[in-house]
Order: structure tokens, then C-alpha cells, then sequence
């Protein structure tokens, strides 16, 4: 149990590539933080040099109260779960799980019991003397988080632990780790470029783009108000509608059509319209703010449908009821209350 | 098959018979009634005439000289290649690239050079000269290495959060990880040494460390006289048991050991 500070962390790779750029994450004792972005985003490496697995070319990462740059990942009383799970493939379930513990010279009698209680938690009992080889890809992958368990560290760090397993399978176990973290308390650090695995597991998350933060907030604030065109994008899924409108005294125009988007914004012209699909309200033509949407084609989801178009030559996704006909244009509006407005410029958001 | 196996059961069944029948006439093809009198005599007295010491003791000096091999092979290539492969060292790629040249330089392109030191050593007639020059392996070297690049990073990573330091990690995960390719190493390095003609030739004269290989040699290669061929033939048909009792024991570990790896 312990705070993790990460101060100005930078990371830059022999030749130059300067993979994170000053970032600033104070995360409390018992929170479940999840690292989201794009692959080449960073997260990775910062997660790794929490871990010690990477050096810190500046900045500081401290665990508890200790500064740990310079600690040897075995120091730093934290415990990681690897995405191919990394079991040692000649040591039984047993072996992997007391390996770390044996060789801090644990007594026997200790690493024993810490083994028996990891089973029964993560329910492998039943295997504890099969190799690794005889499991299945979700009893491996509880192995690998009770090798993290039976270590009783001060944090967990799961570097995309679920992309391994099938659909189904990765839905149970993101329940079951959620569940987990709450039982244990256990500071966590959880890096995903699944933004769905993001939403659901994270108290907080942390939304990286090109080495630097991009968004800290929960679940629900990063959903509702993303900080950038960037945040907005990326959570949500299906994904967020960004439009070029032009902005004049309140009003926003798109196309031919005009929205209404009941605020002054000084100076600025040009602004992108965030609208989710699911905002997108079909209304009668003719109505205020009504948006032209010429449809191309529709997705079936079962729940709803989604419609994909274009307004004024640009796409739009609107999200409709499945009992509602759809003829070549369908009029849609936007909920003003759910409406996300960025500038152009710094894609920064403005309401 | 044939062609492999029938002069192989030609020796056999001339190792079975006295000095005269098998030279002269058409040679018989059914075993002949000497088989223990000649095996006897080759492996407990030698053959004197000929300037052979007992078989026994041959096959003993082939046995340390090919076991001293190939263990010293295996455990000088693995080291090593975990040097090349896990550390960060300056010249690292260098180094790697002197070993692998040297794969360019069989034992009879150095032999000269390679005699001129040892003797200066006063190795002649030991183990030690009958086996450390030809310890050194670029291939085996080149094989484990090959072999840890395939071991997965996280499975290191996983290793050093487990406080396993260098050494730890090498005798508990990466030494039996690669029980498969060492066992695949011993029988070829083990054949290899049992194999060796021409060092131990160069480098013996005293009798008491010819190792097989050469001693039929010597058996065969006599000035003024018949070869005693049905005492060469049960020499040779006992020289070649060895490596096809490795082969088969050895065999049945790397098979097992095969469909037990995986990743």
C-alpha cells in the first residue's frame, strides 16, 4: 500500500527519441490508475520505468516515500503482470508463484501459506503442480496475477494484460481484476490501448498522446468533457463526431445548417464541433438547427443502429433508435447540453 | 539403407572369424564361430604385434577425450553466449563477430600453430593437450545464442522483478530452458570427440594415450605383414558402439525434452 509520485518524468532512448516528455501523475494509496493511448504513445515506457525495467533519463518516480530511480526493480516492492503473462515455462504453477518469494528468503513456512491464499483467491488450487503449458490462456493469465499477488507489494503494475485472451474471456477477467484491486487495495497502475478496458477498470485515467498527458480525470469527466479533440476521439466508442464549424455570435454554422451553441466565444472564428452519436437527436426538416445528413450506409448493433453519412461533405455518425425508418437524408440535431466545442488551432477544448 | 548398413555387418562377421578364413576365398557372409576369442584378445590384451595397447584402454581415452569435449564445449559456448546475448559490454557485436569467424578455421587449418603452443606447454601425451585445444566452439557458441535470442524479454523482465540476479537467472531459467539443445549439443559434440583422428595422432606417442580412432589406424597400417583384419574388424565394430549408445540414450532425452518445451 502506497502513493506513487511520478514527477516531470522524461524518457529519452539512445538516438534521440524522446518517447515521454515531462509527466505529472500524483496517484493515491489504493487507486486503480490506467495509463490509455494510441501505441506509440508512451504509457509503456512509463509504466516501465515505474517499474525499473527502463531507466529515467529525468525526472523522478517515488513508491511510498522512497525515490526509486535507482532501485532495482526487485527493490522497489511492486509486482507486474506482463502481457504474454511470462510464467517460467519449466517451473510448475507452485514454482512460479514462490519463485520471487524464495529468493527473498522468505521462510518456507510464509511462502506456503502466501500460495495457498493467492489459490484460493484466484481459485488455481485445482492446478498449483501443472506447468504452465498444460493452462489455458485465462488460467495462465491467473497465474501471472497471482505471481503478483503472492508478492504483497506496495503496487501493481499490468502492463496490457488482457490482450492476449479472446473477447468473452477479456470481459470476465477485466471484472474479476477490477474486483480484485478493490478487495486488495493495491495501488495500481494498468496500461491498455483498449479505451473500453480504460472506461471500465479505471478510477482515474490518464490519456497519453505523443509522450505527454493529455487528460487525467475519471471515467465519467473524461467521457463528458474531454480536455482535447485528441481525448474526445479516442474515449467513446463509437467514436465521437469532430466537425469544422464557423463561429459567429453564438451560433455555429456547419454547412448550410446553423447551431445554435448559446455562448460567446471571444475572437474565435473557426472551432470543431465535438457531438457524440449517440447526442445526435433526429428531429423534422425545417426544425432550427436541423443538420442535412445524407446517409451511406448502416451498421445494425442489435440495441440501436448506427447511421453513417455526411453533412456538408463532412462524415458524421449518428446513432438511431432501430425502429426508426431511414430514408436517403435523415435530419439530426445535436444535444445542446452534450455538445463539445475545441479550437481549431489548439484542439483544446472551449466550453 | 543397404549401402550404409551391409559394411557394417561385413566387419561384424569379420570380427567374428580366425586370422586365415576371412582373407582367404570369398569372403563369408554368416558369423563365424571367434566372436568372444577375438573380442577378448582386442579388448584386454591389444593387439601386441601390431603396437596397440588393449582396446579398454583406448576406448577409456576416447571416452575422456570425447566426454571432456563436449561437456567443456557445452559449458564454455553457453557461458559465453550468455555474455553476448544478456550483457551490455563494449565491443559486445564485436566479440560476437571474432567468435563467429573463427567458425571459418577448422582444427587441420590451425593444427600446426595449434601443436607448436601446446608443445611448448609441454602438453604432449596429457588430457589436457588431447582436449582443450579443441574445447573452444564457435558453433555451439553460435547455437545458444540463437537459442536466447528466441527466450522471450518479459520472461528476464519477470526474472529481475523476481530478484533473480545474473546468475540466479541462469541456473534456474535459462539453463533449463535450454536442457533440449544441450542434449542436442552432446551428441553431436560428443561424436565429434570420439571422433578426433588427427590431433590425437599428432600429439601422442606414448601408447598409454592413444584413443581408438588412431589406434585402428595404427592396427591397420603395418610395414611387412597382413593387418590382422578380424582383430581390426572387432576394434572397429567396438569403436563404433559409443556414439550409437549416445545417440540412442541421448535420443530418447531430446525427444522428451522437445515436446515438453514450449513458449
Amino acid at each position: 500500500m502506497a502513493m506513487i509520485e511520478i514527477t516531470d518524468l522524461e524518457k529519452t532512448y539512445q538516438g534521440g527519441i524522446h518517447a515521454v516528455k515531462g509527466i505529472n501523475v500524483s496517484i493515491a494509496d489504493g487507486e486503480f490508475i490506467v495509463l490509455v493511448g494510441p501505441s506509440g504513445c508512451g504509457k509503456s515506457t512509463m509504466l516501465r520505468m515505474v517499474a525499473g525495467l527502463e531507466t529515467i533519463t529525468g525526472g523522478t518516480v517515488s513508491i511510498g516515500d522512497r525515490v526509486v530511480n535507482d532501485l532495482d526493480p526487485a527493490e522497489r516492492d511492486i509486482a507486474m503482470v506482463f502481457q504474454n503473462y511470462a510464467l517460467y515455462p519449466h517451473m510448475s504453477v507452485r514454482q512460479n508463484l514462490s519463485y520471487g518469494l524464495k529468493n527473498q528468503g522468505l521462510p518456507k513456512a510464509v511462502i506456503e501459506t502466501r500460495v495457498a491464499e493467492a489459490a484460493r483467491i484466484l481459485e488455481i488450487g485445482d492446478y498449483l503442480d501443472r506447468k504452465p503449458r498444460n493452462l489455458s490462456g485465462g488460467q495462465r493469465q491467473r497465474v501471472a496475477m497471482g505471481r503478483a499477488i503472492v508478492r504483497e507489494p506496495a503496487a501493481f503494475l499490468f502492463d496490457e494484460p488482457l490482450s492476449n485472451l479472446d473477447a468473452k474471456l477479456r470481459v470476465q477477467m477485466r471484472g474479476e481484476i477490477k474486483q480484485l484491486q478493490k478487495r486488495l487495495g493495491t495501488t495500481s497502475i494498468y496500461v491498455t490501448h483498449d479505451q473500453l478496458e480504460a472506461m471500465t477498470l479505471a478510477d482515474r485515467l490518464v490519456v497519453l498522446n505523443g509522450g505527454v498527458i493529455e487528460q487525467i480525470g475519471t471515467p465519467l469527466e473524461v467521457y463528458r468533457k474531454p480536455a482535447s479533440t485528441f481525448v474526445a476521439s479516442f474515449i467513446g466508442s463509437p467514436a465521437m463526431n469532430l466537425i469544422a464549424a464557423e463561429h459567429a455570435d453564438g451560433m455555429a454554422r456547419v454547412g448550410d445548417a446553423s447551431l445554435n451553441i448559446r455562448q460567446q466565444l471571444n475572437g474565435t472564428k473557426r472551432i470543431t464541433l465535438g457531438i457524440r452519436p449517440e447526442d445526435l437527436l433526429p428531429v423534422s426538416a425545417g426544425t432550427a438547427g436541423a443538420l442535412p445528413l445524407t446517409v451511406a450506409y448502416v451498421e445494425e448493433l442489435g440495441a440501436q443502429r448506427l447511421v453513417h453519412g455526411h453533412v456538408g461533405g463532412q462524415s458524421l455518425v449518428a446513432a438511431m433508435d432501430v425502429e426508426r425508418d431511414i430514408t436517403d437524408v435523415v435530419h439530426v440535431t445535436a444535444n445542446m447540453a452534450a455538445l463539445h466545442i475545441f479550437d481549431v488551432e489548439t484542439q483544446q477544448r472551449l466550453n | 539403407m543397404l549401402i550404409i548398413v551391409f559394411p557394417v555387418y561385413i566387419a561384424f562377421v569379420a570380427s567374428t572369424y580366425d586370422a586365415t578364413s576371412f582373407t582367404s576365398g570369398p569372403a563369408p557372409l554368416l558369423p563365424g564361430p571367434h566372436l568372444v576369442e577375438n573380442y577378448s584378445q582386442i579388448l584386454f590384451e591389444g593387439a601386441s604385434t601390431l603396437g596397440a595397447p588393449p582396446l579398454t584402454m583406448m576406448m577409456w581415452n576416447s571416452l575422456v577425450m570425447a566426454l571432456t569435449i563436449a561437456i567443456g564445449k557445452i559449458a564454455i559456448s553457453i557461458i559465453s553466449a550468455y555474455a553476448i546475448v544478456y550483457f551490455q559490454f563494449p565491443f559486445r557485436v564485436f566479440a560476437f563477430w571474432i567468435i563467429f569467424v573463427t567458425l571459418m578455421l577448422p582444427v587441420e587449418v590451425r593444427i600446426m600453430p595449434t601443436f607448436e603452443v601446446v608443445a611448448n606447454l609441454h602438453m604432449l601425451n596429457s588430457y589436457a593437450g588431447l582436449t582443450i585445444p579443441l574445447i573452444a566452439s564457435a558453433t555451439a557458441t553460435f547455437l545458444f545464442r540463437q537459442f536466447f535470442l528466441t527466450v522471450p524479454d518479459e520472461l528476464v523482465e519477470a526474472a529481475r522483478v523476481d530478484r533473480a540476479g545474473p546468475v540466479k537467472f541462469f541456473f534456474d531459467i535459462l539453463l533449463p530452458l535450454s536442457r533440449t539443445n544441450i542434449a542436442a549439443l552432446f551428441v553431436i559434440l560428443f561424436i565429434f570427440g570420439w571422433n578426433q583422428y588427427l590431433w590425437p595422432l599428432l600429439i601422442t606417442t606414448d601408447s598409454k594415450f592413444y584413443t581408438v580412432v588412431m589406434g585402428i589406424k595404427r592396427m591397420a597400417d603395418v610395414s611387412d605383414a597382413q593387418p590382422q583384419w578380424h582383430i581390426v574388424m572387432s576394434a572397429v565394430i567396438l569403436a563404433g558402439l559409443p556414439p550409437v549408445l549416445v545417440v540412442i540414450f541421448m535420443q530418447r532425452l531430446f525427444v522428451k525434452g522437445l515436446t515438453e518445451t514450449e513458449k
